[in-house]
């Protein structure tokens, strides 16, 4: 994909939020979606493209009344919409539509009008790992850490320092969930939930949803703060936790962040901001390493320096993250609405005159991965 | 009311012989004719190269401990902390396992203490392969 062809023109999240009982998914939907619209300061006629994860789009479009030309229903999990991202850039270049809108919602925490995810006793999950006692993620997204931690001697105090290092840039932001700082030992004294990982160390869970409208680069021009897509990249694995090539790394994370990286044309000096979907506190530390930021052996000693504390020489997940921003389930969209609110200069944590900002994004437990580079230069 | 169990597995046509293989107390893999790969989970076809000439074969049974969680929420069938973990086979694959005899707590489970496999019966037709701690 060539650079800048494509900007985000339009980002919102819903009006509220965290506990949302008086609407259902869908309403979170058509809630962020037309708070993205007016900020583009669009109509709903507008727009031609439509894609969206878990619900489908045909959903979204009558939900609505959208006519579209191109739709992508991309359900690879909480990353889906950095892979929309990339897809609907390509679609846009291609001519097959104008402007696109992608929306995520959940109602993860009242669960209301949620669209179940099943996993079938026959399919390879429900054989070979459902039997095991496997339940939330919290049972299977943690499964990798032990061995990542003695393959690259990373300590339990590194890793309870991502969680401390995002609530202090949470404390930074008025919408964030969890503002009160915490400390290490707050960390590794929190309840147990999945050995070696406690409370503090797993995402919350609430309800919320966000939106996004994409254009071609040269329709932005007439749009305020227009984000334009530098690189793009995406990869999937495998939806067992167990079936990793290596708990050392993860092949998606390593397959996506350097194609983006290539296709931006950057190298990491560049980057001035970034997002790594934090679900739990470990995947940070396998972002730099497999981003190619750092080797894997320095990512717990450069969090745990405060590198990417507020101050710090690379912010990372300066909304607070999915450990204390927000987490409805499928957290990428609010990674991508923060990186554009940095690039647009308007975010709570604001890093200052930051260019380029690196947003990248996991899909089921390490089974897919996609990654955005965003710019605010032309 | 009746003891919540654990989820039970149901076979595919492309799975029979790894169930049938476990009900027997033998832990099944497959092994690729034309690249002598071993791979799991169970498929008619190698994964590395696509060859359908593949064929079922007994492994040792043995491995090692490659990680794990204790997990501390119910789960129905498990009495929390129990450990969710993955044992990397002697021969190549690896699978999520429990492992019994053996306490859940970070002090016993080793990472990379030598492992072997042993089956509990679920039904007539369902046993699970799990790992216990290897003898000697
Ligand atoms: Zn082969």
């Amino acid at each position: 994909m060539r650079r800048n062809q494509v900007a985000v023109v339009g980002a919102a999240e819903t009006t509220r939020l965290g506990v949302i009982p008086d609407m259902s998914q869908m309403q979170l939907h058509a809630d962020a979606a037309l708070n993205a619209i007016e900020d583009a300061g669009l109509k709903i006629s507008d727009i031609d493209g439509v894609a969206t994860a878990v619900e489908t789009p045909q959903q979204i479009a009558h939900y609505l009344g959208i006519t579209s030309t191109w739709v992508d229903g991309t359900s690879v999990g909480g990353c889906s919409f950095m892979l929309h991202v990339r897809h609907a850039a390509a679609a846009i270049e291609a001519g097959l539509c104008k402007t696109v809108l992608i929306t995520h919602a959940e109602s993860g925490k009242s669960n209301i009008g949620r669209t179940p995810r099943m996993i079938g006793p026959d399919s390879f999950n429900g054989q070979f790992e459902l039997p095991y006692g496997v339940t939330t993620p919290a049972s299977m997204f943690p499964i990798p850490v032990l061995r990542y931690m003695k393959t690259h001697g990373i300590t339990h105090e590194q890793i309870a320092m991502v969680a401390v290092v995002q609530r202090e840039w949470a404390a930074k932001n008025p919408r964030a969930t969890m503002k009160t700082p915490i400390t290490v030992e707050d960390v590794l004294n929190s309840r147990m939930i999945a050995y070696p990982f406690r409370i503090l160390q797993c995402c919350l869970v609430t309800d919320g949803g966000g939106a996004l409208i994409l254009t071609s680069a040269e329709r932005a021009k007439d749009f305020k703060k227009p984000v334009y897509i530098l690189g793009t990249g995406e990869s999937v694995e495998t939806p067992m936790v167990s079936q990793m090539e290596t708990f050392d790394s993860s092949r998606a994370f390593r397959t996506a962040g350097p194609l983006a990286f290539r296709e931006a044309g950057i190298t990491h000096k560049d980057i001035d901001h970034v997002m790594i979907y934090d679900a739990f506190a470990h995947l940070p530390l396998y972002g730099l390493g497999d981003l190619g930021f750092m080797p894997h052996s320095e990512t717990g000693k450069f969090i745990a320096d405060g590198h990417t504390r507020p101050g710090g020489k690379l912010p990372v997940n300066t909304n607070g993250g999915g450990l204390s921003y927000m987490h409805s389930g499928m957290y990428g969209m609010y990674a991508l609405q923060e990186s554009v609110r940095q690039m647009r200069g308007i975010a709570p944590a604001q890093v200052k005159d930051a260019k380029i900002s690196v947003c990248h994004g996991v899909g089921g437990m390490f089974a897919a991965s996609g990654t955005i580079i965003f710019t605010n230069q032309t | 009311m009746a003891e919540a169990k654990r989820a039970r597995p149901v076979p595919t046509p492309e799975t029979q012989h790894y169930w049938d293989g476990a009900k027997a107390g033998e832990l099944r893999l497959q092994k690729c004719d034309a690249c002598a790969k071993t791979y799991f989970p169970p498929r008619p076809f190698c994964p590395g190269c696509g060859s359908r000439k593949v064929s079922v074969v007994k492994a040792s049974g043995k491995g090692k401990l490659y990680s794990y969680v204790i997990h501390h929420r119910p789960a129905p069938g498990f009495t929390p902390p129990y450990a969710i973990a993955v044992v990397e086979l002697d021969e190549g694959p690896r699978l999520m396992t429990n492992i019994v005899e053996c306490e859940q707590t970070p002090e016993a489970l080793q990472l990379d203490m030598k492992l072997e496999v042993t089956f509990e019966k679920l039904d007539d037709d369902i046993s699970l392969p799990l790992f216990k701690p290897a003898k000697g």
